[in-house]
């Protein structure tokens, strides 16, 4: 029986473990109920081409508009502003290479800040290998970016585009408002998004659906009226974005409740870890920052031994530690703030979560560091 | 620059350890020894870095690749 978090997946081997409390909503939140009815409707109505000219095309396609004002109402959007990707980060590669090449004549400077997510890092690779300049903007050690900084870049010769992460998905930081001048604004919403409509103040947008309890493989670009960013919208999954819309509008209705009931359950994470499991940094902005998302590091800890660990109790989170990257490198977010990047442990929380999860998780944990510390003879540091 | 009083070397050794042969080897050098890491996983930079501040130690920085320069306090 599914209790909290757990949502009683399969469990290979785990004879005594029925429930695996699932912490790791940043990279996917569980299927929303909403999402999963939306999805099998769909499944049954919307299967058709909706670029067709029959009575199933016509359907498809009155479910895709349908899918499209709904979320652009979601976001306070017009509909003809948005466009759906096969993905976020299908989404955020289309607005970095569509937003400089619309102002390819104003200039070929991409403005960034250090942390955003690895997607629009490779774009940025992409179009300095293509000839272009990719301009980095440093954070501090909260993971703010640094407005003067930013200033500086933004307003020199040859700016084409400005990218700044909403929220940073590996420290939960939400960035402070910046202004752009004349050179347009790439915001990644991805982690925003799904606790309410963004503020003003962007030219491209883009996010992700099963970052709110939508399916995966739906990515949303918003390009506003005033921007060029040629996107071609080509074989949509359409049950999943019906899905994708439904959902998004379920969560928006319960945002401000769900912020206010999981920001309390982060801040005990965030006042506790640091006073039962010794030489930790909790790090990103105690104050700004997203209501279901902590990030620490413990220190001498191997950060996939403690992944592991944590699993073989129950509990999926993510990890910056750079043993648990494909790449074998350490999270570029952790390093552009300056903190420690090993024993890293990202936790986040979703609808299922419960106080009585969340006081599980604490209470295993110093047992978890300490036999870990204890095994490689790090005890007295 | 100042010479190192020793040399630690965590070549091909993936962080923490570094990090923790760092932590047990300079409390045994004198106040304002310099100890050298060496170390090459992608993490050490920045963890050596990060520790430092953590245990109020002196970062000087990287003498050369792979190197890490740190003063005891």
């Amino acid at each position: 029986m599914p209790v909290g978090g757990g949502s009683g997946w399969a469990c290979p081997g785990g004879r005594y473990r029925a429930v695996v409390t699932y912490l790791d909503a940043a990279s996917a939140a569980p299927l929303h109920p909403v999402a999963q009815q939306a999805l099998l409707a769909a499944l049954e109505d919307g299967w058709a081409d909706p670029g067709k000219l029959y009575a199933q095309a016509r359907r498809a396609r009155q479910l895709l508009d349908a899918a499209r004002a709904s979320v652009a109402e979601s976001l306070r959007v017009r509909p003809d502003e948005l466009f759906f990707a096969p993905s976020g980060t299908a989404a955020a590669r289309a607005a970095v290479r569509g937003g400089l090449a619309g102002r390819s004549r104003a200039g070929n400077v991409f403005v960034h800040s250090a942390i955003e997510h690895s997607a629009v890092l490779y774009a940025a690779q992409a179009h300095e290998a293509a000839g272009g300049r990719a301009l980095s903007v440093p954070v501090d050690r909260l993971g703010r970016v640094d407005l003067d900084a930013w200033r500086a870049a933004v307003t020199a010769p040859g700016a084409a585009l400005a990218a700044l992460i909403a929220a940073s998905h590996e420290v939960g930081t939400v960035q402070p408002a910046v202004d752009t001048g004349a050179v347009p604004l790439y915001v990644d919403a991805a982690q925003t998004v799904p606790w309410g409509p963004p503020p003003q103040g962007w030219s491209l947008l883009t996010a992700s659906a099963h970052k709110w309890g939508g399916p995966p493989g739906v990515g949303i670009l918003v390009v506003r009226k005033s921007v060029r960013c040629a996107f071609e919208e080509s074989s949509v999954d359409l049950p999943a974005i019906v899905a994708a819309a439904a959902s998004l509008r379920a969560v928006h209705a319960d945002a401000a409740a769900e912020a206010a009931r999981l920001r309390p359950l982060v801040d005990r994470i965030r006042e506790t870890v640091p006073r039962t499991v010794p030489d930790v940094e909790v790090v990103g902005d105690p104050v700004d920052r997203l209501p279901h998302l902590v990030t620490f590091s413990c220190l001498y800890v191997d950060g996939e031994a403690l992944l592991h660990a944590l699993d073989r109790r129950g509990f999926a989170v993510s990890s910056g530690s750079s043993c648990t990257a494909d790449t074998l490198r350490p999270s570029h977010v952790l390093e552009a703030m300056g903190v420690l990047s090993h024993g890293n442990v990202r936790v986040s929380l979703h609808r299922r979560i419960t106080s009585g999860d969340v006081d599980r998780f604490l209470a295993e944990l110093p047992g978890i560091v300490a036999d870990l510390r204890a095994e490689s003879g790090v005890t007295a540091l | 620059m100042t010479e190192p009083a020793e040399v630690l070397d965590c070549l091909g050794q993936r962080c923490p350890l570094p990090v923790i042969a760092l932590a047990r080897r300079l409390p045994e050098l004198p106040v304002g020894a310099v100890l050298r890491v060496l170390a090459d996983d992608p993490a050490a930079a920045n963890d050596i870095a990060a520790w430092c501040r953590l245990r109020d130690q002196e970062f000087l920085g990287s003498p050369g690749t792979n190197a890490y320069d740190v003063r005891r306090r």
